[in-house]
């Protein structure tokens, strides 16, 4: 590493390093600075010089000081040992730099990615002799309980015949399992390890068509706003909204095979609180704990900003590299805003022309590329896999006209907006009713119709034309007051408070709550729009609106979400047959 | 190209001419000075100057290069020349001697004494920039505060490593709530070593006398450790404050095992000061003027709160801001609200009622209350009492706006009694003197008496069982 001076220090300006005398740098090469090693990254080149964006803090770096090149770009390693580790924005590990450097993280400290100690179980599924092409399986290490990892082939080999391969029992990631004989007679020895530059999005055999929802357990994204697997999402919302909070209920309760949970520029201590719940946390589908599928990136707001530019793409590669195994991987990126403005900090530094709002001119661009890495792929080996993108999205003073989120917006296709009024009475999830759309209904309602008896998307349907309503009845009401609205329209008004407290709330502390099952939503669903049917049915009978809202069988829809195990759908029916009986015997007294 | 001797005959000449003084500077602009023709000097290399007069002060590389160096002068420019004015590069970053000792006294904001009286100097010397703290070596903050302050105690929890801003405006009661939370906070049944580091940063003269006032009578003074960075000294300085003043929470908090409570006001004078040199270089603005890098900086001194693994010690953070022209979607209080656990939002509407504190709790919020409160650290009924007070405040609101266009008269009974629960709530559950220290229990209990005035089918944040033992009592 210290062989190849790229050239010398010539001026610095905080994270970023002008550099002369540049020899053979390349673009987007990794470079160490000084003595002290710090690692960065070469982002221009012109006339004998080059700008290097360090990924570290800068102090101490003098004029004159060597550059060393490492001929490689940025890139990450990829193997088996990733699941449950936390790493920071350059995927160092968080756990091993704590030995070295203690509480705090020193500068210039590395340490290798994977453990290369540990021994993993390899089992063989090729014969010497094999073909195989680029992205083929060679053998399987069971990662964890829940993840088998497939090792294969490199992308960078087209195409090899297996000379050799090792039999089933326990090596490290250093170890070298197979050689491979390549078309031109070179050999190659393979490990259970290989590097993938963080830029550069992994190749695929072919892109698939979304087909299925990523189940959440949130009523209001599953039932309302659905997500597609391989979809993207943007999650806005001012600072107190619930965006972490939202984000760590998906990481923790949705249906993916891997959570990669990236957080960038956000607060240290909700790292701790991730790191310190999601292990005693069971998957309800699998009752294992929830750290077995999941990665974590912390970079938080305190440590360099270029690391943090590069978490984002840190994160992704790794989701790209379980989605090439065949796995329904999840991406949860808080906050991406906090990539945008790293962006806009190092593009200050570097005195570039600034476009809305001091971001570059470059900020859709670079938005695009991180979210169309998302999808439902057919990888090189043939198996499907998708990266589904969940990016919060912090627009300042919450005001929604903002660059980063009117970008966002152009490049995802659904949008959860968190309503900062909702979050002040403790609505929680925030999302808003109003705001948030969907495209991907079209997707998901085969699936849907499937598990609901195809009553999902007429049910949809009629819930979102009453909140509409309710909507405008809302703006009378504050005009004259509800007094004047006759029943009909006040039960209306009835109906949605009740949706709101009883389905759109979910409380993220109540073990039955914090999960809901696909059944619940459907049943709980039915049974408010049966209330709203058969009520509005006997007001125009007759019957008094205050007599109906008075049921102590509404007081129990109110609390179903708390009080109805996830499984329990007998339970439904009871209360189905409550509501039926109740309602009936007030139609009753009145109809005389 | 030089080969690995020559670097490092120049890593060996770099040593030696550190401390070398060099004299005559090429431009002086506001407070950067601007040096040609050095040795190689390192990025936030510790500088000092010396004037024309043989005074000294300090500064710090802003930007090098092999051409010009710029160097940033914490007390400022005024009476240096281009000709006379020495300079010196030390050679190591900026770094403050810390000890116990300097708790009871009152610096200025690069950690030297404000009345001629020499600081004891400690052994340890350290770094002002601080280093970022390991995720992983994190303890997660759960203990709770008790400030004797209703509305923060029941709705916006202090918990002990929390950092909570509190966003004011000018003329409000700001300073007296932090005295008093100073003066009150204690987590109970545990005798913690306690005291208080508190950062001035262009406050007016009067401000720091009245935080010393409150601390000397409440006995506390010889447990503060003071950095004034008043409204007429230099404005560079307000820029390193903050810094000195973590700097040595740190110490004391980190390798002295003690519970630190740091009081850092006004953290707009503070963005401001740093406005000023983003200008004054000619750095791209972003929002509002602030530089990009606002947020990275202002991180850069919150998340140095917090508790550190089998370090024993924590700090609090209580950051103070006024919000220009209360507007909470100004930059500085916006990107605050992205990075602390939390936020204490003042309203001056609540203040001309003379309601003490004038804390609006429904944009308030305390992110890590969630683990620190309920069965076994507050009461078991807490976290559904707090929802519950804030979903029904929050439908006063709604009543009120209601009410102010139809007429009081004309709303339902059920509307009325909701106007009831809000008077109550903010007359008798948020109103409360300066001096009244009220316990957790007596706090939720007058939570429970608001929300007697509310029918019980209302409740729907509470479970039947809560509801039963305490509604109505």
């Amino acid at each position: 590493m210290k062989d190849r001076i790229v050239g010398q220090v010539k001026r610095v300006n905080g994270p970023v390093i002008l550099i002369k005398d540049v020899t053979d740098a390349a673009m987007m090469e990794m470079v160490r600075i000084g003595e002290q090693q710090l690692i960065g990254e070469v982002v221009k080149l012109h006339d004998g010089s080059a700008t290097v964006q360090v990924y570290e803090d800068a102090t101490g770096i003098c004029p004159g000081d060597n550059v060393y090149g490492s001929g490689m770009s940025l890139s990450v390693e990829l193997g088996p040992g990733l699941i449950g580790t936390i790493y920071d924005g350059i995927q160092r590990p968080l756990e091993k730099l704590m030995g070295v450097s203690g509480a705090y993280i020193s500068r210039g400290v590395t340490f290798p990615a994977l453990d290369h100690e540990k021994k993993w179980p390899f089992v063989p599924t090729v014969e010497v002799g094999a073909n195989l092409t680029r992205g083929m399986v060679l053998g399987e290490v069971l990662e964890t309980e829940r993840v088998m990892h497939k090792i294969m082939v490199p992308p960078s080999i087209d195409e090899c015949v297996v000379a050799n391969i090792v039999g089933e029992g326990s090596y490290t990631v250093e170890d070298i399992i197979a050689t491979v004989v390549l078309p031109d007679g070179r050999e190659e020895k393979l490990t259970m390890t290989q590097r993938w530059p963080i830029r550069v999005p992994r190749p695929v055999h072919d892109r698939l068509p979304l087909a299925q929802p990523l189940i959440t357990g949130l009523r209001v994204i599953d039932s309302l706003f659905p997500l597609a697997k391989g979809g993207t999402v943007a999650i806005p919302g001012g600072f107190g909204t619930g965006k972490t909070m939202t984000q760590h209920s998906i990481a923790q309760w949705c249906d993916a095979d891997i959570i990669v949970y990236i957080g960038c520029g956000e607060r240290g201590n909700e790292m701790t609180d991730v790191l310190r719940e999601f292990p005693q946390l069971i998957d309800p589908r699998t009752g294992q704990s929830l750290m077995e599928r999941t990665l974590l990136i912390a970079n938080t707001s305190n440590m360099p900003v270029s690391a943090r530019e590069a978490s984002i793409y840190t994160g992704i590669t790794m989701a790209e590299y379980y989605r090439d195994q065949g796995y329904h991987v999840a991406i949860m990126a808080d906050s991406t805003s906090r990539w945008a403005e790293a962006l806009r900090e190092l593009s200050g530094r570097m005195e570039e022309m600034p476009a809305e709002e001091g971001f570059p001119a470059y900020l859709p661009t670079r938005i695009a590329q991180f979210y169309e890495r998302a999808g439902l792929m057919q990888s090189l080996s043939g198996e499907t896999g998708s990266v589904s993108i969940i990016g919060a999205v912090s627009p300042p003073g919450g005001d929604f006209s903002e660059p980063v989120t009117q970008h966002t917006k152009r490049f995802v296709r659904c949008f959860w907006g968190l309503d900062r009024s909702l979050a002040s009475s403790r609505h929680f999830p925030a999302i808003s009713w109003i705001d948030s759309y969907t495209e991907y209904l079209a997707e998901v309602q085969p699936w849907w119709s499937q598990h609901s008896e195809g009553t999902w998307q007429i049910n949809r349907q009629k819930i979102m034309e009453l909140l509409q309503k309710e909507v405008r009845l809302q703006q009378i009401v504050k005009l004259v007051g509800p007094d004047a609205l006759p029943d009909s329209q006040n039960f209306i008004l009835e109906v949605c408070t009740l949706f709101k407290t009883a389905f759109l709330q979910q409380d993220a502390f109540s073990e039955i709550d914090r999960f809901c099952s696909v059944g619940k939503q459907v049943r709980m669903l039915d049974l408010i729009l049966e209330y709203y049917q058969r009520g509005s049915d006997a007001i125009a009978k007759g019957v008094p609106m205050v007599k109906i809202r008075r049921l102590k069988v509404i007081q129990e829809i109110a609390r179903m979400r708390l009080t109805i195990e996830n499984e329990d759908l007998a339970a439904f029916d009871k209360l189905q047959l409550r509501l039926e009986r109740s309602i009936d015997q007030l139609g009753g007294i009145y109809e005389d | 190209m030089r080969t690995k001797e020559e670097t490092l005959l120049v890593h060996t000449d770099r040593l030696l001419l550190s401390g070398r003084e060099y004299r005559g500077t090429s431009r002086i602009d506001g407070p950067l000075v601007y040096m040609r023709n050095t040795h190689p000097v390192g990025y936030g290399e510790l500088v000092e100057i010396t004037a024309p007069d043989g005074t000294h002060r300090s500064g710090q590389v802003l930007e090098t290069s092999d051409e010009v160096v710029v160097v940033q002068v914490f007390e400022g420019t005024e009476g240096l020349n281009l000709p006379g004015t020495g300079m010196r590069f030390m050679g190591e970053p900026l770094t403050l001697p810390v000890s116990e000792q300097m708790l009871g006294r009152v610096m200025n904001g690069l950690g030297k004494s404000r009345d001629g009286s020499t600081i004891p100097q400690g052994a340890v010397e350290k770094d002002v920039n601080g280093q970022p703290i390991n995720p992983t070596a994190r303890e997660y903050p759960r203990d709770f505060i008790q400030t004797g302050i209703s509305v923060i105690d029941g709705m916006t929890t202090l918990i002990q490593g929390q950092k909570v801003p509190i966003f004011s405006g000018n003329g409000l009661d700001h300073n007296k709530l932090a005295a008093q939370i100073a003066r009150q906070a204690k987590v109970r049944g545990s005798s913690g070593d306690f005291c208080i580091v508190f950062a001035a940063m262009g406050v007016k003269h009067d401000v720091a006398k009245y935080f010393i006032d409150s601390f000397e009578e409440s006995g506390v003074l010889d447990n503060v450790a003071l950095f004034l960075s008043l409204a007429d000294d230099p404005s560079i300085e307000r820029t390193i404050t903050p810094k000195t003043a973590l700097t040595l929470a740190e110490h004391l908090a980190f390798d002295k095992g003690k519970q630190v409570l740091v009081i850092m006001t006004d953290m707009t004078n503070y963005c401001e000061a740093l406005r000023e040199i983003g200008t004054m270089r000619g750095e791209i603005p972003s929002r509002k003027g602030y530089p990009g890098y606002l947020y990275s900086n202002l991180a850069e001194l919150y998340e140095r709160s917090g508790k550190i693994l089998g370090r024993g010690g924590s700090i609090t953070q209580l950051p103070i801001l006024t919000m220009p022209n209360d507007d909470i979607s100004h930059p500085v209080p916006d990107l605050t609200g992205y990075i602390t656990e939390g936020q204490i939002v003042f309203d001056r509407s609540m203040q001309a009622r003379g309601i003490y504190p004038p804390i609006n709790c429904l944009p308030s919020l305390s992110r890590l209350m969630k683990d620190g409160i309920g069965e076994g650290m507050t009461r078991g009924d807490h976290p559904h009492l707090a929802n519950q007070l804030f979903a029904s405040y929050s439908h006063v609101k709604d009543v009120q706006n209601l009410a102010s266009v139809i007429g009081e008269e004309e709303l339902t009974s059920l509307d009325k009694q909701y106007l009831e629960f809000g008077n109550f709530f903010e007359n008798k559950f948020v109103n409360q003197s300066f001096t009244e220290d009220r316990s957790i229990e007596q706090t939720l209990d007058i939570g429970w008496e608001a929300l007697s005035k509310l029918p019980s089918e209302e409740l729907q944040r509470l479970s039947d069982d809560e509801i039963a033992e305490h509604y109505g009592k």
